[in-house]
């Protein structure tokens, strides 16, 4: 294919990461690790799930980001990474939308739990 | 046979293929397949989540007691244990970008390795065995204990999400170490320069893969399930 197959066809340009950045990454992940951990034994209530989530995207945000090149990637691969989420979330929002809705009762479930939040919105009109 | 293969070494010194038009296009066109791979891997492990997810909306309480049925010490212990060999592949790479000798390579893949094997005999030693020797693997004389009420049924469902979703994760681990025990031959046999890395690169981004799988399992198997309470018991 090349029409010039001389040295410039083997020269890769890649932004190589440096070790220190390799270090940094790796003791942010530890710290989330210790944080997920120490988080886990305090009783914050229906917020636990929402903090140990929360601080699993960021672990894999650094993950992804640094130790998979994908901050110095271009954007081919970027696509297929933000469909694969994507995806999952299609996956995840459409079994739990079936899932969630199936015990309605006269009051629809999700409706009783906003109810308490607009129940005085009639007080503005 | 024999012709084409003396050809082909001598005008791929460095691991360049002919169909690309440089060895960055070569090197991308790797990259974007692994990630293809992945995002098929995503969604894999994903409809186990998403089942997950759904039961433990359902059965929260036994999930729960399902949760203190693991030891924190062993999960948290073994996500080190990957973040540490997540490390070390990383600077595989870099010395293979930076052009160290090709002991350094091989010395950093081993010991993500060693990291890896680490791993699967905490998982299997440590926690399944002592499960197994608890009754609490289901299959294999599951018993349902007393303070667990009516939960029953429901904690030896978590305990199957438990056992396939780190059985998933512990398999992935055994195909990364085959993988990274043939990147540790090709590594000795002096294929990796600083221009030709690319098996190392896609093999780093599986193994950094799994390690994300577990940074996810970690919280929603250990630690969600109300640590601070006595879950039941």
């Amino acid at each position: 294919m090349s029409e010039h197959p001389g040295h410039s066809a083997h020269t890769l340009h890649e932004h190589i990461v440096p070790v220190s950045t390799y270090v940094a990454v790796f003791i942010a992940l530890m710290f989330g690790t210790a944080l997920t951990t120490w988080v886990a034994y305090h009783n914050l209530g229906r917020w636990n799930s929402v903090v140990a989530l929360i601080i699993a995207v960021a672990k894999m945000l650094l993950v992804v980001l640094f130790f998979m090149h994908v901050k110095y990637n271009k954007g081919l691969s970027r696509i297929v990474i933000v469909g694969g989420f994507f995806w999952l979330g299609i996956m995840i929002t459409l079994s739990l939308s079936d899932e969630l809705t199936r015990r309605w009762e006269i009051n629809p479930a999700p409706f009783n739990m906003i109810l308490p939040y607009i129940s005085h919105l009639h007080l503005l009109f | 046979m024999s012709d084409l293969a003396v050809h082909e070494h001598e005008a791929n010194p460095t691991g360049f293929a002919h169909q690309f038009e440089d060895l960055e296009q070569q090197h991308d066109a790797g990259r974007l397949g692994m990630w293809i791979f992945l995002a098929t891997e995503i969604l894999f492990f994903g409809g186990m989540f998403t089942s997950y997810t759904i039961y433990r909306s359902l059965h929260p309480a036994a999930f729960d007691i399902g949760s203190h049925l693991l030891e924190v010490k062993f999960g948290a212990t073994n996500t080190a244990v990957l973040i540490c060999s997540s490390l070390t592949m990383a600077l595989s790479i870099h010395s293979a970008q930076t052009g160290k000798r090709k002991g350094t390579i091989i010395g950093w893949l081993i010991f993500t390795m060693l990291l890896g094997a680490t791993f699967l005999f905490l998982k299997f030693r440590f926690e399944w065995y002592h499960d197994w020797l608890e009754h609490i693997m289901p299959g294999f004389g599951f018993v349902y204990r007393p303070e667990w009420g009516a939960n029953g049924p429901q904690v030896q469902m978590f305990m199957c999400f438990y056992f396939f979703l780190t059985g998933l994760h512990a398999l992935h681990m055994i195909v990364g170490l085959g993988i990274l025990t043939v990147l540790v031959i090709m590594a000795a046999r002096g294929r990796f320069t600083t221009q030709y890395y690319v098996p190392l690169e896609i093999s780093g981004l599986y193994w950094h893969f799994v390690d994300i799988v577990w940074i996810f399992l970690f919280p929603l198997l250990y630690l969600i399930g109300g640590r601070y309470s006595t879950g039941g018991h």
